[in-house]
């Protein structure tokens, strides 16, 4: 029946349209919460790259690389992941690259015959690899849009004692950089043993640049104090980068969505119109149709009965016209 | 006095923020071994590990600025102070009832454990807080 084509796309266009307004509210949401994340994630840059300052003086005022942090291991048995996602989906590919890399990164290192630990941050993340029976180690989560010091503080402790007890050799930070509004990419990077740190010590101890400084209680000390706070740092940092993707990346998934939703209300739209013309026309024809055939039919009888020709016409019009859907 | 133009460039950060920077005159730290340490203008480069303990900052012309540092450190080098720290909060941002709260609660927790080290550090921070924001007051 053409009036019921035209009724079910009205009802899709409506729901379209709700679906457009939830997905163009949590674009301008997600537009406002990236510009915080950015400036969250500037803000936090001073204290990053002072601390690095800081241990660069401090290797070229001749502390040893020789922290329990720094080890490389000869052999590397176990490797850590930490694997930094969103809590909350509808965010384009954003959860799933970071989940693909660090998978793949895994399976690498199992297919060798090591074994993992893994620090799922975000909901996201653990509850794929709790799905896929991937045994987690340590998960964190409802910090993903806004972390704070303090968050980082705790898996940068809980990942350091997993390497200080030799439960692993070595950790992987998957997690995905914040280069700019358009450009985000998942990375990997060697969060312990610190091979930066261990470069930058051996290159400080060749020069005099810090020799002139004085350290309390010891240059040792200050670096054995120093380091945690720099590995705070760097997961902080990593934190910040992957809230900022997140909320650019949903961003960009609530744009997609709402310009689609424009345009499939555009194509229903113009299906109904036409659907709706459609029913009209058949109308016209029908109500034609019928006044044509019994016209006939009154002329017919017209012959026998002249009187009832008037009548005979205006009846199957008000039928036809009580016969209306609308 | 001779020295009025030098003066020390004092920035204090932590991750989140630089959440103090302006010039000093002097500024008074408390290291965790030796103790007090304060720097002038010329000060040989110095880098240390601060207790939880008080920062001051002396302006020029008498004004003083107190902060409640945790978990710190110290970096001096060419007339420019940097103190790194978790935490560090001026003594107008402090907020006495809490920390008050802290403090008894931190307390009481010792009482049932004396060894409770995660209750020690509580106690520490909220005694230098309160101690921080009377000095500022007074």
């Amino acid at each position: 029946m053409p009036g019921g084509k035209e009724r079910e796309l009205r009802r899709r266009i409506n729901s379209i349209g709700s679906t457009k307004k939830i997905t163009r509210a949590m674009e301008l949401i997600a537009a406002t919460r990236v510009v915080k994340a950015m400036q969250r994630a500037n803000a936090a840059r001073p204290y990053a790259r002072l601390i690095t300052g800081v241990i660069e003086d401090l290797a070229a005022g001749g502390a040893e690389a020789d922290h329990p942090l720094l080890r490389q291991r000869a052999q590397v048995r176990n490797v850590g992941f930490i694997v930094i996602t969103g809590d909350r989906g509808l965010a384009g590919a954003y959860n799933s690259s970071v989940i693909r890399a660090a998978e793949r990164q895994l399976m690498g290192h199992v297919s060798e015959g090591k074994g993992y630990s893994l620090c799922c941050v975000g909901r996201k993340s653990a509850g794929y690899f709790r799905f896929r029976n991937y045994r987690i180690a340590d998960a964190a989560a409802g910090f993903s849009d806004n972390p704070s010091y303090d968050d980082a503080r705790r898996i940068a402790e809980t990942v350091s004692g997993w390497f200080l007890s030799e439960a692993v050799d070595q950790v992987e930070l998957i997690y995905t950089e914040f280069v700019s509004m358009g450009t985000q990419r998942v990375v990997v990077r060697r969060f312990l043993p610190l091979v930066d740190t261990e470069m930058m010590a051996q290159q400080g101890s060749g020069t005099d640049r810090g020799s002139s400084f004085e350290f309390e209680p010891s240059p040792q000390a200050v670096l054995e104090a120093l380091l945690p706070r720099y590995t705070e740092a760097r997961l902080y940092g990593a934190l910040l980068d992957a809230a900022a993707s997140e909320h650019a990346s949903r961003q960009r998934a609530m744009k997609a969505a709402t310009d689609n939703a424009e345009e499939l209300i555009t194509k229903l739209s113009r299906a109904m119109n036409q659907a709706r013309q459609d029913a009209i026309t058949t109308e016209i024809m029908e109500i034609v149709g019928g006044a044509e055939a019994l016209g006939g039919d009154s002329r017919g009888e017209a012959e026998s009965q002249p009187d009832a020709l008037s009548a005979g016409v205006q009846a199957p019009v008000a039928a036809a016209a009580g016969s209306h859907p609308v | 006095m001779p020295d009025m133009a030098v003066e020390l460039a004092v920035e204090l950060v932590s991750p989140e923020e630089v959440s103090y920077s302006g010039a000093a005159e002097m500024v008074i730290v408390r290291t965790a071994e030796e103790g007090d340490i304060a720097f002038q203008a010329g000060h040989v480069p110095f880098l240390g590990v601060l207790a939880t303990w008080s920062v001051d900052v002396l302006r020029a012309g008498g004004e003083r600025d107190s902060f409640a540092v945790h978990r710190g450190f110290v970096e001096v080098s060419h007339n420019k102070v940097t103190i790194l720290s978790d935490v560090s909060e001026a003594a107008g941002e402090i907020d006495v009832s809490r920390a008050e709260k802290a403090r008894d609660r931190a307390g009481g927790a010792l009482k049932a454990d004396p060894d409770d080290a995660a209750a020690l550090e509580a106690l520490e921070r909220a005694e230098l807080r309160l101690r921080v924001a009377a000095s500022a007051s007074a």
